[in-house]
């Protein structure tokens, strides 16, 4: 019996990134434009699709939600007869704070490929995990909120470069925070050096318009960041 | 959590390599920027690896330093802040030397051939 030591130099998401690779296919085939959307809890990320896809017309637009357990997402986005389907990670243990490839991969006859021109993917609530696994997205946007705070890019660096958009929502509440805007967006170009941003209220409606404008252009493909 | 899916990765990643030889380490290297705790993925990969060919295996974690570049002056710095503005010409346009590695580096097998040990 002998120690061998064997060279490997492999990238530890290799088989997250090979199945991602299938996905974008699939999705390029359909001729359908994949956005992944991230954020914390609670920052608003339903709500900002409830408000951006109630006339996102003439794009046909569907949508996969990924929750830990329950369909209450899912439920909101079906009230606008757009197509959604649940992705629930709650198996094993304890739930999966994230999406990955293969659970995107086992979605994919659930969703009406054919019918559409833009999927958006809302990824589970955490500002980590959802930074690292590629879904075969085609651009990642990460909401953050100015309930947050201004520290948030310093501290979660990964999220905050593992995307193609930064939105910062909720911004009718500015007035009633300590959020300094200026300082946020002076982290967040230190973290992610001209990283395009948005700010907006997904709440009044202010902002929003930029937002449907670049999800129509994404699915024109007039501009695809990634 | 995060720790616990890359944890299986890195396992799935070991055990392919493996070829069913049992493992007896698994090296990893890891930038900052992926935002891993070398504590908390050890836990997790013994957890993982239990009923694996890497059971009992020691994972190594070799966390790689943040070295970045200046394409502006040429500059180049090791920081331990995530903050990606060159010192000598602000703001500079900054690319990253190393920091974001995760990948599994090598992996240390058991052999039970007789042919002479290497390495």
């Amino acid at each position: 019996m002998h120690r061998t030591r064997v060279r490997i130099v492999e990238d530890a998401l290799d088989a997250n990134n090979t199945i991602a690779r299938a996905n974008r296919e699939d999705f390029d085939s359909a001729a359908v434009r994949v956005v992944n959307l991230m954020s914390a809890p609670g920052a608003g990320k339903t709500t900002l699709l409830e408000a951006a896809l109630r006339e996102l017309l003439p794009i046909r637009a569907g949508v996969l939600e990924g929750d830990v357990q329950g369909s209450l997402d899912a439920d909101r986005i079906a009230h606008l007869h757009i197509p959604v389907v649940q992705l629930n990670t709650g198996s094993g243990f304890g739930g999966e704070c994230h999406l990955d490839a293969n659970m995107v991969r086992s979605a994919l006859p659930a969703l009406p490929l054919a019918q559409l021109d833009l999927l958006i993917v809302e990824n589970v609530g955490n500002l980590v995990c959802p930074a690292e696994f590629r879904i075969g997205e085609d651009a990642r946007v990460m909401i953050s909120s100015v309930t947050e705070g201004e520290d948030k890019p310093l501290k979660y660096p990964l999220m905050f470069r593992a995307c193609e958009l930064v939105v910062i929502n909720k911004i009718d509440l500015l007035a009633h925070l300590d959020f300094d805007l200026d300082r946020f967006l002076h982290h967040l170009d230190g973290v992610h050096p001209g990283v395009p941003r948005m700010l907006l209220s997904a709440k009044t409606g202010e902002g929003v318009e930029a937002f449907r404008a670049w999800l129509r252009a994404l699915a024109a493909r007039e501009t695809l960041a990634a | 959590m995060h720790e616990l899916s890359i944890a299986s990765a890195i396992l799935h990643t070991a055990t392919r390599h493996a070829q069913g030889r049992q493992v007896s380490v698994v090296s990893v290297r890891v930038g900052p920027l992926r935002q891993v705790s070398a504590d908390s993925l050890r836990f997790y990969f013994e957890i993982v690896a239990r009923e694996s060919g890497c059971a009992n295996a020691r994972l190594e974690v070799t966390e790689v330093a943040l070295r970045l570049r200046c394409r502006d002056c040429g500059e180049q710095w090791e920081s331990e802040q995530p903050e990606f503005r060159c010192p000598r010409c602000l703001p500079g346009s900054v690319e990253i030397l190393t920091g974001e590695e995760l990948e599994v580096d090598y992996i240390e097998v058991q052999e039970e051939s007789e042919c002479i040990a290497q390495g």
